[in-house]
């Protein structure tokens, strides 16, 4: 299997189901991980199961400077460069358009996609300058698909996708490549609430039977991450059970 | 040589790793010291970094020699 040793990778919303998944993939596999959020006591617990080779850095992506400061000073709690950074934070401001309020949109495009910019533009001053880097970024099928009810998500989510094949483009030449994963229907505490119908219907949908689980998703982002993954940029790798096949 | 040019040519010797002989005042950066367009970039990035001024987009697109560089940075810091 891929081997990240030596390799220091900074995942932000590492306290959610996925973030943490794909932090202790990357972990495992031998990288120094700095797991980025907002709940430090979450963030802690985490650095703590995983041992040597875990830092954290706590951080509001809503807020600009946080996250253009973000690289730099997980750079300074692992004392190396980053090599790898997967923007997975992200958040939700569910409700139909014609109910849809200007902060539930404004939130959701600088948390899901204005951060990630912020974030990829400070890493790959680095990155450039190294010749070598990995920027993988969660998006979802709804970016490809839409969604009723999450125009906001929806359009941040598309967005992301655009970005990263632009960046793939300028990075590329240096080596750097820039991917997206794009999940489906995951098990996460947001997916618990739903009523068994919903589930029902939902798996329903998916040829291979069931929902996702965070492990499914960090595995994407561990081969994305990897150096076997030298040719791979400006693609986005769908992880849906086949729920939609773009 | 004035301190700009000396240090603009340093940093242009640093990023794009040609030997110090080649950095005259008239050679190009794509032309004759092999960078691409990111190298160009990097080094306008580098220059606003090392002299602590503001290179904009339409400034930035008209330097294209050595000197064009030193010009610039001088007339920002005689400003």
């Amino acid at each position: 299997m891929f081997s990240l040793s030596g390799k220091t990778a900074l995942v932000t919303g590492a306290s959610g189901g996925i973030g943490a998944a794909i932090a202790r993939q990357l972990h495992a596999l031998g990288a120094t991980v700095v797991l980025s959020g907002t709940r430090e006591a979450a963030l802690k617990e985490l650095a703590d199961s995983l041992g040597e080779r875990a830092h954290i850095a706590v951080a509001n992506l809503s807020d600009a400077s946080e996250a253009d400061g973000l690289v730099a000073k997980a750079e300074e709690v692992a004392g190396a460069p980053l090599d790898i950074l997967v923007n997975n934070a992200g958040l939700t401001r569910d409700t139909l358009a014609i109910r849809m309020k200007d902060s539930d949109w404004s939130q959701v495009m600088t948390v899901d996609l204005e951060s990630p910019f912020r974030l990829a533009r400070a890493a790959l001053k680095g990155m450039l300058r190294r010749r070598a880097g990995r920027i993988i970024s969660i998006a979802s099928v709804v970016g490809t698909t839409g969604n009723a009810g999450q125009a906001n998500y929806a359009a941040a989510k598309a967005g992301i996708v655009g970005m990263s094949k632009s960046l793939a483009q300028e990075a590329g030449p240096r080596g750097v490549t820039v991917n997206v994963v794009a999940p489906g229907f995951i098990e996460t505490p947001m997916t618990d609430v739903l009523s068994e119908g919903i589930r029902e219907k939902l798996v329903g949908s998916i040829p291979l039977g069931r929902m996702g689980n965070p492990d499914d998703v960090a595995a994407a982002v561990v081969y994305l991450a990897s150096d076997e993954a030298a040719w791979v940029t400006g693609t986005t790798l769908h992880v849906n059970g086949g729920m939609a096949m773009v | 040589m004035s301190d700009i040019a000396d240090k603009v040519k340093k940093i242009v010797v640093e990023h794009l790793g040609v030997e110090e002989s080649k950095v005259t005042p008239e050679a190009s950066f794509i032309d004759d010291l092999g960078a691409d367009s990111l190298d160009t970039v990097e080094l306008v990035m580098a220059f606003e970094e090392a002299f602590s001024v503001e290179i904009p987009e339409d400034a930035a697109e008209k330097i294209a020699t050595v000197k064009d560089a030193i010009d610039y940075i001088e007339k920002q810091k005689a400003a």
